[in-house]
């Protein structure tokens, strides 16, 4: 849809006819504030696929290669520069580092593009919770337990929930539930907390984080052949309200309706976590205004003589001892060749099939969920009847997860304009249908489904919307379906091909800061084995 | 044209007394709402005089448009008189509700108020000549003139006395609207009903039903609407409101009483403030040495600051406070200004308007006295201000023997959220005092002393203080059992445990 120039002359009529009566505040049902359509750069990402590049033009050396500046990138850089590596270089295809992490920012406030919190780490997190030290996040430690940086914990209230045209604190409904809703409801928490309190012969809990420390009992892995559907229904679990919940948290951590979803990862959401903490709760979260853009630009800045943005890799290849990537410049549209001792390859899986020749392991059954990310600029913050803002608020009845509040973490009592950041996973359509639409409807088109969502969620928001931001992730995150985690292929897929090195959040099944940082640091570890470059390991 | 008329046949002296009658009732009613509305606009917009003056005379101006407009109602006179006086019991019935329920809502109050006072003197005014014509062919026209008048002039005594000894005291403006409303539409369904022929006024009869079951509910609703409608909870006469971009301000006085009001919540009577004050200021600033550097967080009445200044040795007081209207207000005003002896006007105090948080955030000077006067923590952005993280900022702000004051709510009513300030000011590293002190407008209120150093007695206190002394301020460190220190949580950003207590507290209290 183009605007016609007469619509445009009409409306900027109407527009001054607005002013001219003082009627400004009044907001038609029609107008679109104005906004950009954002997202993953498409072009060069289809380039890729295409793989039309000019041959190399030149060559340089390096000692360390790493390939992607996503989170799991920027660990692997971090591990080498913890371990005195000092000649590595990271080449990113986009102009900024951070991959699903990446913010935005303006003139109200800076907002997420994508992941927007960090749980508190489980205790086996550690090379996660070192990175939180460094960072100054963890600001020490009281009886075994990380001191957080208060500032930084997600301020209370963290959630709500529209249900019945009422506000309610926290995000499992708690009224107008029926017996079997409460049965069910409360069976299910229980059975939860078993599975988060288990542990396996070897005192590997039965979910971890990352999940590679997971406990390896066949009952448990068998859970990862079914759907959670499933297994809901094998425990006899058929009560509405815990099916949309647990719905709700399905779509929320992998884009993914509950039926496609692996009942091991489904079950890992609830009872994975396991934090502690000396000054507040286990269940608190981390969070910034732009999500975890804070904490990918914090390393990316530690970083910065190494990563080159706007690096296109094309080709990764073993010669000999030597890794050969190739990457075409979007700046000199030129190609140029690094030759390294070593390469770390942190692209997402299906991005690293194309790339490593003669195809890295596991080229099997990788699914993305596509997600359609909002920032909505609104000049005052929404409240709606019975419990208030949170920072999290979603609503029963939306398509959307909701939206965070970029300001939240802010001191002022009484903010004015804000940033709301909504979330849809276009989980209710086939993902490579769902990635069409995505790119073919236009910007107005997602714009008016943002603000009719948000308008039908918070009525006091009409007329308050000053811009609606729209950020499309095409493959925004890995679908853990029945069978990835556990059927060998993603393990596959992480075997390093030495001197290639692979990283990725993928190869956890799990789009988690966490599972990236681990792929991250151990893909570097690894390569510094294999170079032989002394390093004391951060992950255990 | 007599055929049209459903008023055939309606003679006798019954309806001729019941017509006079209903002339003693419309008299009765249409001065009630005249006075309501006179009230109202000098209850919620101040200066009684003004507001009386022009609304008696839009009113009287109104009824001599309703008069004049009544020689367009060429017949049918009782089914004009009957709809007349449905509308009238609608609009002015329930005048005093919709006008307390759009004060806070609309941009200028004065247009609904004008309006509404318009619409019911038109209606009023057509009442009476309606009436003599209606009567006209039933009495010789002086005597009708007489009878007429003098019911009309009765029943305005009658109105003008019921309504401040009885009316206002004993059922508020609300439902003194409703309950004349409710007489209004009895003499439209007392008038139908005594017509032979009444079905031709069937629409009349149901319309006046309707608005007699919505007068009905709005009476019995009465109590619900006020709480909706804040302002109608004040009880004074209101003689400042302005909302500003942080909260509705509004000061009331009644004699020599102010009182000040932050979001409908008392702030201060002018009463008995200086019992509060005295004892938010006094058992800090006695207990240090000497006194120099003061801060003060909250306060923008200046009535801290005017106990501060008390000590000769303070040097520099900045007073942190959000809101720029408040401490515009009590500089400026001269009414308000005399309460704080215009402490802003005096050159060692300095105002900044800024969110305190994030002050002392920034904050690198340290103070020998701090005083923290925050509204209570009623919901999550003011309960931040009272977070250890808050309290560590203070900390930082404090040298190695200053001490504080914190406003902490009753202890009485929310014991629990009182005594989690002390944990939570322990948690920050600092030491920490409870003490209370009885204000008449508040009811037991409670305060802490913090500070890096033990605390202990106080030292020499000024002169002139009405309610400290050496053994109000031993006294007020004592608790009895009901408020005793019990053992409560620490409050932090993450949690806000003690938004949760507060408000399960008081509205344990309130409920």
């Amino acid at each position: 849809m183009t605007v016609s120039r007469r619509t445009l002359l009409a409306g900027s009529v109407a527009g001054a006819a607005a002013v001219g009566t003082g009627a400004v505040a009044w907001q038609s049902a029609d107008a679109l504030p104005p906004g950009m359509l954002g997202g993953a750069d498409a072009v060069r990402g289809h380039r890729l696929r295409d793989g039309h590049f000019p041959e190399p033009v030149r060559v340089e050396h390096c000692d360390v290669a790493i390939v992607g500046g996503g989170i799991a990138g920027l660990s692997a850089a971090w591990a080498l520069a913890d371990a005195g590596v000092t000649e590595f270089r990271l080449l990113e295809l986009e102009d900024r580092a951070g991959g699903n992490a990446r913010s935005g920012r303006n003139a109200v406030s800076a907002f997420p593009l994508g992941a927007h919190y960090l749980p508190i780490p489980n205790p086996e997190a550690k090379g996660v919770m070192r990175l939180l030290e460094q960072l100054g996040i963890i600001t020490g430690w009281q009886a075994n337990k990380p001191v957080f940086d208060p500032y930084q914990l997600a301020s209370d209230p963290e959630g709500r929930l529209l249900r019945y045209g009422r506000w309610q604190e926290g995000l499992v409904p708690t009224t107008g539930l029926s017996d079997t809703d409460r049965h069910d409801l409360i069976a299910f928490f229980a059975t939860m907390k078993g599975f988060s309190g288990r542990r396996d012969a070897a005192g590997r809990p039965a979910f971890a984080i990352p999940m590679a420390l997971s406990s390896r009992d066949p009952d448990l892995l068998a859970l990862d052949t079914i759907s959670m559907n499933q297994w809901l229904d094998e425990q006899g679990w058929r009560s509405p309200v815990l099916r949309a919940h647990v719905r709700y948290c399905c779509r929320d951590d992998y884009g993914t309706e509950p039926a496609e979803v692996s009942a091991w990862a489904g079950i890992h959401y609830f009872a994975g976590r396991r934090g502690s903490a000396a000054n507040t709760d286990g269940d608190t979260v981390l969070t910034w205004p732009e999500g975890n853009g804070y904490l990918a630009g914090r390393m990316a800045a530690r970083l910065a003589g190494h990563i080159e943005k706007g690096r296109t890799v094309y080709r990764v290849r073993n010669e000999g001892t030597k890794a050969v990537v190739d990457s075409y410049d979007e700046a000199t549209k030129q190609s140029v060749r690094l030759i390294a001792n070593a390469a770390v390859v942190a692209t997402p899986h299906f991005i690293t099939r194309r790339l490593v020749q003669g195809g890295s392991a596991g080229a099997g059954n990788f699914e993305y969920a596509p997600w359609l990310v909002a920032n909505v600029t609104v000049d005052r913050a929404p409240g709606g009847p019975g419990f208030g803002l949170a920072w999290d608020n979603v609503s029963w009845t939306s398509r959307s997860l909701g939206y965070v509040v970029a300001t939240h973490q802010g001191l002022d009592p009484k903010p004015g304009a804000t940033v709301l950041t909504w979330y849809l996973p276009l989980s209710d359509v086939a993902p490579a249908d769902a990635r069409r639409e995505l790119l073919a409807k236009p910007l107005e088109y997602w714009q008016a489904m943002v603000r009719d969502d948000l308008i039908q969620t918070n009525p006091d928001l009409a007329g308050t919307i000053r811009r609606i931001d729209i950020w499309r992730w095409g493959h925004a995150m890995i679908r853990p379906t029945p069978g990835l985690l556990w059927n060998g292929e993603r393990e596959a897929a992480a075997k390093p091909r030495p001197p290639l090195f692979f990283a990725h959040s993928d190869l956890s099944g799990m789009s988690i800061f966490e599972e990236a940082h681990w792929h991250g640091t151990r893909a570097a570890e690894e390569a510094m084995a294999h170079l032989n470059h002394p390093h004391v390991s951060a992950l255990t | 044209m007599a055929r049209d008329d459903p008023a055939r046949g309606f003679g006798g002296t019954r309806a001729g007394a019941a017509l006079l009658a209903s002339a003693f009732v419309v008299a009765t009613c249409g001065l009630v709402y005249e006075l309501l509305a006179g009230t109202l606009a000098s209850y919620l917009l101040g200066d009684s005089v003004t507001q009386f003056s022009i609304v008696i005379g839009t009113y009287l101006f109104a009824m001599g448009v309703g008069s004049w407009c009544s020689r367009y109602v060429k017949r049918g006179e009782l089914q004009v008189f009957v709809r007349v006086e449905v509308l009238i019991a609608a609009i002015g019935g329930g005048s005093a509700a919709v006008l307390f329920l759009l004060f806070d809502r609309v941009q200028d109050f004065r247009l609904p108020l004008y309006g509404l006072v318009l619409a019911i003197g038109a209606l009023v005014g057509l009442e009476i000549p309606l009436l003599m014509r209606i009567l006209k062919d039933r009495l010789e026209f002086g005597d009708l003139v007489a009878k007429v008048l003098t019911f009309d002039y009765v029943g305005a005594l009658a109105a003008s006395l019921l309504f401040p000894l009885l009316l206002v005291p004993h059922l508020g403006l609300m439902r003194t609207g409703f309950l004349f409303g409710l007489l209004n539409v009895a003499v439209a369904i007392a008038l139908i009903a005594m017509l032979p022929d009444r079905r031709r006024l069937r629409g009349e009869l149901v319309g006046a039903i309707l608005v007699a079951i919505a007068l009905v509910v709005g009476f019995a609703a009465s109590e619900r609407l006020q709480r909706f409608a804040e302002v109608a909870a004040y009880g004074d006469p209101i003689v400042y409101a302005a909302s500003t971009p942080y909260q509705r301000i509004v000061v009331t006085k009644r004699g020599s009483d102010l009182r000040l009001f932050l979001n409908g919540n008392l702030q201060f009577s002018s009463r008995d403030e200086y019992r509060y004050h005295e004892a938010l200021v006094h058992p800090v600033l006695s207990r240090v040495a000497t006194p120099q550097a003061v801060l003060v967080l909250g306060g923008g009445d200046g009535l801290a600051v005017r106990e501060i200044l008390r000590y000769p040795t303070v040097r520099s007081v900045t007073l942190v406070d959000l809101d720029p209207a408040m401490t515009a207000l009590f500089t400026r005003s001269g009414m308000l200004a005399g309460l704080n002896n215009h402490a802003f006007s005096d050159p060692r105090v300095h105002v900044v308007n800024a969110d305190a948080f994030r002050w002392l955030k920034a904050n690198r000077r340290r103070f020998d006295a701090v005083l923290v006067d925050f509204p209570d923590p009623t919901n999550f952005a003011i309960g931040k201000l009272y977070t250890v993280s808050f309290y560590r900022e203070l900390a930082r702000a404090m040298g190695p023997r200053a001490v504080a004051s914190i406003q902490s709510t009753s202890p009485l009513v929310a014991p629990r959220a009182y005594w989690t300030v002390a944990t939570t000011l322990e948690a920050a590293g600092l030491f920490s005092r409870g003490y209370h002190v009885y204000v008449p407008s508040f009811g037991e209120w409670g305060f802490h002393l913090a500070s890096p150093a033990p605390i202990g007695a106080a030292g020499p206190l000024p002169t002139g203080l009405q309610f400290l002394n050496a053994v109000t301020d031993r006294l007020a460190f004592a608790f009895p059992p009901d408020m005793a220190r019990r053992p409560t949580p620490v409050n932090r950003l993450d949690n806000q445990v003690l938004v949760r207590e507060f408000e399960a507290e008081w509205a344990r209290v309130e409920g």
